[in-house]
């Protein structure tokens, strides 16, 4: 065998790296408009008003943080589960330094109003044209390590990891499609309602691939590993995975329950949002109970606590979506701040604490060291997104189910109770609550970067891990 | 229009379509568990499969609870679109549409409601503003219909009128509020006012001579020049005497009240490229009951004017 071949770890290194940067960006930014809600003297210009930044934030932690963690994990597991050493090296290194020229585009654009109005696709057209290049090189490398993969049989993560390329890409063109006026304006290739459900199909999906079929992918690699116990089930992850992938893609209508959408479009969004439960809590159950009977693993390895609540943070917003796209739910949850807590819960406990753990078991590994410079810190980190993930979603929570009830209410005349500005106003306390929360939250992320800092100050670039062979199969 | 067929299809094909692959898809997902839970498991023993030294998988089945939740949800997914419209244009046993549960919730709030809003009708509109039940109903309907734009105390905000200090841009009798409220308003200065061919420093001659006349900053040789090409620019809309008219909502301009301000790079700007202002029209909106409500309301602000028979 080829015993001399090594892993590429230096675009993974990059990657990792760029996370925990882009991470603090990005929250640090979502910090700044949470602020600018309750103290809206902080909006002291157009390019920095909350319009302007909200968007900027959502892209930044999405596609920069969110995007570099996908990006770096896909390419460790895909190798390392392969057993081969990355396929077309040359375009690895051109992802990365395109995907880091889109983030700066997208810093720069966003603030300055540049903006095609869709949300989740804010980014003009040629930026776009930028990012279907960059993932066509993504589906390249992946796909064709697969390809020159030396086991049989490919590993859970790599299907969760190519369904979300595949899906990803669909999703970006269709949506994206527009016709051009100038360099920076473009007009929607959609109108009226279609393009308001091409919108939430690209947006739920967004979701569905981006942010929780991916990240299942970084699971099925990094809590077997980090647990060094076997995937719980390997029936229910086949079932779940195709389940999920292709029930995904109907629920977005759900976003736009008591629209002008014809009502047969928004039953079904509904009612594949329900059947979408089971198959998501099937990464759940695998998750959690692939640390059975390896329990007491918990008490003492921050690392696995981190993955382990990213679960149940996981199991706990996936049984909220379908509920909230119950129509009669919905009608009181939409547009309230509810959504906005739900989504959190989803980023920060499932996505943000699962990308931490694994960013976390990443860099010794990729710099040369048995852990990070400071395990200790790495337990502090833990307490501070954990208890600002509660904060920030409990707030939210009611704060949301109170603005729903404010909008409602009526008076013995059928008059609104509250107008508008009173429900605003009673929300301040909880918007307070919720920059408190994001403050802890970006607080850990900064120990991480220091913490990160330290181990690959006194570590080294491995660039020189022998690819494995692979393990003789043992059938029993 | 046939509001109980809103699906949207543009050929009769695309019903069947979506039928078909609406109930293959729901079926297809119980088919597929029922398989994959039919399939052989040893719990407890590993797959065989090892990839990156140690990461395995278990036999294990899938939990049954987990399983029968699925099919619950696929049963719930199936008895849901024969109740409720999902399958085409199939509407669905219960006969729901969005828009019917909006009609028949609105037509049961005008039978509930309509009764308390409507026995202040037949009364004008200066008695209606005398009566306390009627006040704090009106106080209500403006803080949901009026407030975003006119403020919460009708204290107005730069571009939206100050509804209790008695000043008028469409008048501020019974009559002429109800009016303003049912059809709405529309208030439009052409650029360049009536004499399109002024230069810049024209138009800042004439500002000058506007803020004159309600004793704002300006600059006596402005004044002078201004006030030459007043009765060419201006004239014509805002009066000789510059005190506007009612009739048409064209302000008066020398009461120190300035709507959009009386800033001179402002006033300049407007002078410069013209102004449209918009009061959009709550008839239709709200109904004549409400409208008289709200004309009370806003009538017993404080600025309302009587009407002239009462006078």
């Amino acid at each position: 065998m080829q015993s001399q071949a090594t892993y590429n770890y230096k675009v993974v290194r990059q990657f990792a790296v760029m996370t925990v940067i882009w991470g603090i960006v990005g929250m640090l930014v979502g910090v700044i408009i949470a602020a600018q809600l309750v103290w809206p003297e902080l909006n002291a210009a157009e390019w920095l008003s909350y319009g302007r930044l909200r968007p900027l934030h959502t892209n930044a932690v999405i596609f920069a943080f969110g995007g570099c963690a996908l990006f770096a994990t896909s390419f460790y597991v895909v190798q390392r589960t392969c057993h081969t050493t990355l396929f077309a090296p040359g375009l690895a290194t051109f992802i990365f330094w395109g995907w880091q020229i889109v983030i700066v585009l997208a810093a720069i654009t966003l603030p300055l109003g540049i903006t095609s109005g869709k949300e989740y696709a804010e980014l003009e057209w040629p930026i776009d044209i930028l990012i279907t290049v960059i993932w066509v090189a993504y589906a390249v490398v992946f796909f064709g390590t697969i390809g020159t993969r030396k086991t049989p049989h490919i590993y859970v993560a790599n299907w969760f990891y190519g369904a979300f390329i595949i899906a990803v890409a669909l999703l970006h063109i269709f949506n994206s499609a527009a016709i051009p006026v100038t360099l920076t304006k473009s007009y929607s290739a959609y109108a009226g309602v279609q393009d308001a459900m091409i919108q939430w199909w690209y947006g739920h999906n967004a979701v569905g691939f981006f942010l929780t079929a991916a990240f299942l992918g970084m699971m099925y690699y990094f809590v077997p590993k980090q647990a060094q116990r076997p995937i719980y089930s390997y029936r229910l992850s086949v079932v779940h995975f195709w389940a999920l992938i292709f029930t995904y893609m109907w629920a977005g209508p759900h976003h736009l329950h008591y629209t002008a959408l014809p009502d047969w479009t928004q039953s079904i969004g509904m009612v594949f949002s329900l059947i979408l439960l089971a198959p998501s809590w099937g990464g759940m159950i695998n998750g959690i109970m692939t640390l059975s009977g390896a329990w007491h693993k918990l008490r003492d390895d921050p690392i696995l606590k981190f993955l382990i609540t990213s679960l149940s943070f996981y199991g706990m917003s996936t049984f909220e979506g379908p509920m909230m796209s119950i129509k009669t739910v919905n009608a009181l949850s939409h547009y309230t701040d509810w959504t906005v807590g739900h989504v959190h819960s989803g980023a920060l406990g499932w996505v943000a604490m699962i990308t931490i753990g694994s960013i976390y078991y990443l860099i010794p590994r990729l710099f040369g060291k048995a852990e990070m410079y400071s395990v200790k810190l790495i337990n502090v980190h833990f307490w501070l997104a954990t208890l600002g993930t509660v904060l920030y979603i409990a707030a939210l929570w009611i704060s949301g189910v109170m603005q729903g009830l404010m909008w409602r209410a009526t008076n013995a005349d059928g008059t609104l109770t509250y107008s508008f500005v009173e429900s605003v106003k009673a929300s301040y306390p909880f918007w307070t609550i919720r920059v408190v929360g994001g403050v802890l939250f970006l607080t850990g992320m900064c120990l991480m970067a220091y913490n990160m800092y330290k181990t690959i100050a006194s570590g080294r670039a491995v660039d020189d891990a022998p690819v494995i062979a692979p393990a003789h199969a043992h059938a029993h | 229009m046939d509001f109980k067929n809103t699906s949207d299809f543009v050929h009769g094909f695309w019903n069947y379509y979506v039928i078909v692959i609406v109930i293959v898809s729901i079926i297809g997902c119980a088919v597929f568990l029922w398989v994959q839970g039919s399939a052989k498991h040893k719990p407890g023993e590993v797959t065989g499969h090892v990839w990156d030294e140690n990461l395995e998988e278990y036999s294990n089945p899938m939990p049954n609870w987990w399983r029968w939740m699925f099919y619950i949800t696929v049963v719930f997914a199936l008895v849901y679109l024969a109740l409720y419209p999902g399958l085409g244009n199939m509407a669905g046993s219960f006969g729901w549409t969005a828009r019917g549960q909006y009609e028949a919730e609105m037509q049961a709030a005008e039978v509930q409601y309509g009764p308390k809003f409507n026995q202040f009708l037949e009364q004008d509109i200066m008695s209606v503003a005398a009566n306390p039940e009627a006040r704090e109903m009106g106080a209500r309907l403006f803080q949901t219909y009026c407030a975003q734009c006119h403020g919460g105390d009708a204290g107005g905000s730069p571009g939206f009128p100050n509804l209790k200090d008695g000043d008028w841009l469409w008048g501020g009798t019974p009559e002429r509020i109800k009016e303003s409220i049912t059809l709405g308003r529309m208030g439009v200065m052409p650029p360049m006012g009536t004499k399109p061919d002024m230069d810049a420093e024209q138009v800042k001659d004439v500002v000058h001579y506007v803020r004159s006349l309600s004793g704002l900053t300006a600059d006596s040789v402005r004044i002078q020049r201004g006030q030459e090409l007043y009765p060419q620019a201006c004239a014509a809309c805002h009066g000789v005497d510059a005190k506007g008219m009612e009739a048409a909502g064209y302000p008066n301009l020398t009461d120190k009240i300035w709507l959009h301000g009386s800033r001179e790079d402002k006033m300049i700007e407007i002078v410069t490229k013209g102004i449209t202002n918009q009061m959009p029209p709550y008839g239709e909106f709200i109904g004549e009951a409400r409208v008289h409500l709200l004309t009370a309301y806003v009538w017993g602000l404080g600025g309302g004017v009587k009407p002239v028979a009462a006078q």
